[in-house]
């Protein structure tokens, strides 16, 4: 038997994999966030390949030392139980996994997408008049909607957003699931219908990247993608403007008509949106007359609390007058959209 | 026909359900036509009806049950493997202006079949199969428990995949990825048939897998043989037990979760739904609660499986019995704990996502000293290469490379940007291929003589494994760079020429699988010709160490004259060890329990009544239900259910063993 001849040609592969893995956007990306979490691929990878090349050449070794046909190697028939050899077997993997659960606990809190940043590269601190670029993000069946609240603009299937500037996105789905994904600028999150996700992210090099959906979401789903403008300080402000230049104004209407599904869209620019439409797409109610997730959510609260006020604790009063407050809030919004 | 009338009858079903216009089904429903007619034909003309019905789809010996499980789970093997040259086809040639031969609504039911399939119709049938064959075998029993549940249950899994066969030619199967999130599974965004087959195949089949669980924990536990104190048990029988402790734990969540979905798709409540109180993320939950445990599900039996090859080919007592037992319970355990890391990136806390990880790096721990443990066995052993231990090489180096991708995904910011790609496809495949599926074949190589009485072709044997293992790392190796370069799964068609090359080095490793599948048909076919060169009178072709391979190949119906006595953990080798001497008389009678059609006509009205259901057709759905509740109560008034071999026949059936050994000595 020539076991580890022949084996040796897919360890080169693998290795020319690894290698060529290199040259990989999701090694090297381009923005802060994404390049902390392909280095932590690479430690990983580093901190396992201790004990599991080991393993591998052992398993290869033993197998041809001890062949049958090699009559000169030891062999002990009742030889089953070795107490430091037991030890070292479960010891090793938990060393490295002791050490590899501390790097986890430790990046998953420092790379949280909800946590705004507070650097924009290595020892490069967020500068303290800096405030993030907010852009809320709707996945519809089959294409990309960001709106720019500060801006008042909206686009489809195309985003733009300065250099070395903190993002924060607001995601949320108009039908069905999708994940929202630059691999070039930070891992993805899930885009979901009625739930907001949040992702904090900074780009640090000027350049256009691919952005898709990276969860199934039906028939249009391989065409479901948009391109990410990192951009200087005036050419996003140039940008915003021609946006704005658009004719096309996305209100509730036209939103409704963009949300059925189609494919293969093309880039769209409208310079206006209509007041708090992310809202009402991640409460489900920009069709007239539907009542909004967090409305309806208050009324059954009220109504499962029941009894009147008199009877209950402090605490419970004063949710039931936030509750309210809430409930007037909206009802005064919703009176000032119909004007 | 009026409408009404059609409507009450046929429900959803009309012609417009067969897909004539598609050439691929087309194409595909002609040759299992033709394939099927021959084969029904064949057996019509060599008179088989009778012989299948009484000795093996009525059969409630637990030896044919489990040959029927590996044989149903190699056909679906053909049917999934061909998705997977679709697939692998597909994406090697839809680049830019190509959109490739398969349109989304073809390519999204290819997909989705060929994860439903290879999970529930191909790695489930094999590994229950080897636990129904061996575990009574290995623990000195003469059936399992509940003989009769036995056969429901293989029935019901049958009747299962068969639906999943049906929906090629009437109507389609799910669009939605094997576990049909909602909302995309919902009826708003699915209002096809797709789900309805998804939902009823699996509720159906699970319903065999369930009962199958319970039956082989009571075997395991209560008719071990004597002196078979539980810390002796062969390695397959404990990572049986604990298998079929997460079947029982695991699978009334997929129950519960799959008839939720139907009732959002079938009565408009909203468990799953957007609106009115519905959360999808709620199923994401539950379906992954049972998802996790079910990895472990296919891959402990196996782990069970290279103990036994390991130990037996190394002619060595396995290295560590107690860690390896240990290691395999706090496997069980964790396995429930870790069901999060499935979607890392939707949305929970730092802390919740943290927690996760950590204890699935933590299932890494014992894992590794299983690995440990087999190779330790081989240290200071005298291996011999026989095909199971090839398999069983291969797994070790192949199994560790998955095993470290997985634990790379477990770190949640690494998950974030590799979830959902082409990095997790060949993760997941690296640990199914080269884990279950390896050992698997292994199982098949070294069972096989013991269930037939004949060795199968070594040659074929190690062209298959050579094809399957070169071939594996040609397929897979490139979907890990690819999911490097940021592709993501599922996709039907690509803009970026420069990820092609990499599809094509794919492509070609599915031919190479595809050549090792082709030469593990040729080697059971090359099997059957050599039958008389290959064949093993002595029940003990490889110099086994656990008590299957005591008796005859193959066994007789009540495997054992009498129940052996068990003094050691390789209780065969043990025996051999100290001389045993086969008893040659004093036989007494055997009580054995008597076949039942019972089964399979229950599994088929539950068929009937699935495929209905699936249609709307509510008059038959209800008349075959009321039909599967009656059946049911008829069967619990069969009161001629058990025999007994006489103590003559066993007499003349232990003789002529005797005088077989004699003859070989």
């Amino acid at each position: 038997m020539s076991f580890p001849k022949k084996l040796r040609g897919p360890a080169v592969l693998a290795l020319t994999a690894f290698l060529a893995g290199c040259n990989t956007v999701v090694l090297n990306p381009s923005g802060d966030i994404a390049a902390q979490q392909g280095r932590l691929v690479v430690i990983a990878t580093y901190l396992m390949l201790l004990i599991v090349v080991p393993v591998i050449i052992l398993a290869l070794l033993f197998a041809w030392r001890y062949r049958a046909s090699n009559t000169k190697a030891t062999y002990k028939p009742e030889w089953d139980h070795s107490t430091q050899l037991e030890l070292v077997i479960w010891a090793a993997p938990l060393l490295i996994i002791i050490a590899l659960g501390a790097l986890t606990w430790i990046s998953t809190h420092t790379l949280d997408p909800y946590r705004p940043l507070d650097r924009i590269g290595e020892k490069r601190p967020v500068p303290k008049d800096v405030k993030p670029l907010v852009i809320e993000v709707v996945a519809l069946d089959w294409k990309w909607l960001f709106i720019y609240p500060e801006q008042g603009i909206a686009t489809v299937n195309e985003i733009a957003a300065p250099v070395d500037r903190p993002i924060q996105f607001k995601i949320t789905a108009s039908g069905v699931m999708n994940s929202f994904y630059i691999p070039a600028l930070a891992g993805q999150i899930y885009a979901m219908p009625a739930m907001e996700t949040k992702l904090h992210a900074v780009i640090n090099e000027p350049g256009v990247f691919e952005g898709f959906s990276a969860n199934y979401s039906g028939a249009g789903f391989s065409d479901m993608r948009f391109k990410f403008h990192g951009t200087s300080n005036a050419d996003f402000d140039a940008w915003v403007a021609k946006v704005k230049d658009a004719n096309t104004k996305l209100d509730r209407d036209a939103y409704l008509a963009l949300e059925k599904p189609s494919h293969k869209e093309v880039v769209r620019y409208f310079g206006g949106v209509a007041p708090d439409l992310y809202g009402a797409i991640l409460n489900r109610c920009v069709a007239a007359g539907t009542m909004c997730v967090d409305q309806m959510m208050a009324k059954d609260h009220l109504t499962a609390m029941g009894a009147e006020d008199e009877n209950c604790t402090p605490e419970e009063a004063k949710r039931r007058a936030s509750v309210r407050a809430l409930l007037a809030a909206q009802a005064q919004k919703q009176e000032s959209r119909s004007e | 026909m009026t409408p009404d009338l059609q409507t009450l009858l046929l429900g959803k079903l009309s012609l417009e359900a067969i897909p004539y216009h598609e050439p691929i089904l087309v194409m595909t429903f002609a040759a299992v036509a033709l394939g099927g007619a021959a084969l029904l034909g064949a057996l019509t003309y060599f008179k088989l009806w009778g012989y299948l019905w009484r000795e093996w789809f009525t059969s409630i010996d637990h030896k044919k049950i489990g040959v029927m499980y590996i044989i149903m789970g190699i056909i679906f093997l053909l049917r999934g493997f061909a998705d997977a040259v679709m697939m692998r086809i597909q994406q090697s040639v839809a680049f830019g202006d190509n959109m490739g031969f398969l349109p989304p609504h073809h390519y999204d039911q290819v997909f989705t079949a060929h994860g439903v399939i290879m999970i529930f119709f191909v790695a489930m049938p094999l590994v229950t199969g080897f636990m129904n064959y061996v575990v009574p075998l290995q623990i000195g029993a003469r059936d399992v428990a509940f003989p009769f549940l036995n056969n429901f249950s293989f029935w019901m899994t049958a009747s299962g995949g068969a639906l999943v066969m049906v929906s090629l030619f009437i109507g389609e199967f799910a669009k939605t990825g094997w576990l049909a999130y909602p909302p995309l599974s919902g009826i708003a965004f699915s209002p096809d048939v797709g789900v309805d087959y998804y939902i009823w195949s699996l509720q159906i089949a699970g319903v065999g897998t369930l009962l199958s669980g319970v039956n082989l924990i009571a075997t395991i536990v209560k008719m071990r043989a004597p002196g078979m104190t539980m810390m002796k048990m062969p390695i397959f029988t404990w990572t049986s037990l604990c298998t079929n402790v997460l079947i029982v734990a695991a699978f009334p969540v997929l129950t519960a979760v799959l008839a939720m979905l139907s009732l959002d798709r079938y009565v408009g409540t909203n468990f799953f739904t957007n609106d009115l109180g519905g959360n999808a993320m709620m199923y994401v939950n539950l379906i992954w609660i049972w998802g996790h445990p079910e990895v472990y599900i296919l891959v402990l039996p196996v782990f069970g499986i290279f103990s036994e090859v390991v130990s037996t080919f190394s002619g060595k007592r396995l290295f560590g019995y107690a860690s390896m037992v240990y290691a395999t319970v706090v496997i069980t355990i964790l396995s429930y704990l870790v069901w999060l890391h499935h979607f890392f990136t939707m949305g929970s806390g730092a802390s919740v996502n943290s927690f996760f990880g950590i204890t699935t790096m933590i299932i890494s721990i014992p894992t590794g000293a299983k690995i440990f443990n087999w190779l330790f066995t081989m240290y200071r052993g005298r291996i011999q290469f026989e095909v199971p231990m090839l398999w069983t090489v291969g797994f070790m180096v192949t199994f560790t490379i998955g095993g470290m991708t997985g634990v790379l995904l477990a770190v949640p910011p690494a998950d974030f940007v590799l979830h959902n790609s082409l990095f997790l496809i060949a993760h997941f495949h690296n640990v199914i291929i080269g884990g279950v599926l390896f050992g698997l074949m292994a199982g098949i190589n070294f069972w096989f003589p013991k269930a037939f009485g004949f060795k199968l072709d070594a040659f074929w044997g190690k062209v298959s494994f050579w094809c399957w293992q070169i071939g594996f790392f040609f397929a897979f190796m490139p979907l890990y760079v690819l999911g490097l370069m940021g592709v993501t799964r599922r996709m039907s068609h690509f803009d970026d020429p420069s990820l092609q090359v990499w599809f094509i080095i794919a492509a070609f490793g599915a031919a190479l699988i595809a050549a090792g599948i082709g030469a593990f048909l040729v080697q059971i076919g090359v099997s059957i010709w050599r039958r008389k060169e290959l064949a093993d009178f002595t029940g003990d072709p490889w110099g086994g160490r656990t008590l299957e391979w005591s008796t005859s190949s193959p066994p007789p119906a009540y495997n054992f004259a009498f129940t052996p006595r068990v003094y050691d953990n390789d209780a065969w080798h043990d025996m051999k060890a100290a001389g045993f001497q086969r008893p040659t008389g004093g036989f007494v009678d055997i009580h054995m329990p008597k076949n039942t059609g019972a089964g399979i006509i229950l599994a088929g009205i539950a068929g009937v009544m699935g495929f209905v259901m699936i249609w709307h057709m509510w008059l038959i759905a209800g008349v075959s239900f009321a039909a599967l509740i009656l059946t049911a109560i008829a069967h619990t008034f069969n009161y001629n259910r058990d025999y007994y071999v006489k103590a003559d026949e066993v007499t003349t059936t232990e003789e002529a063993r005797t005088a077989q050994l004699a003859q070989l000595a």
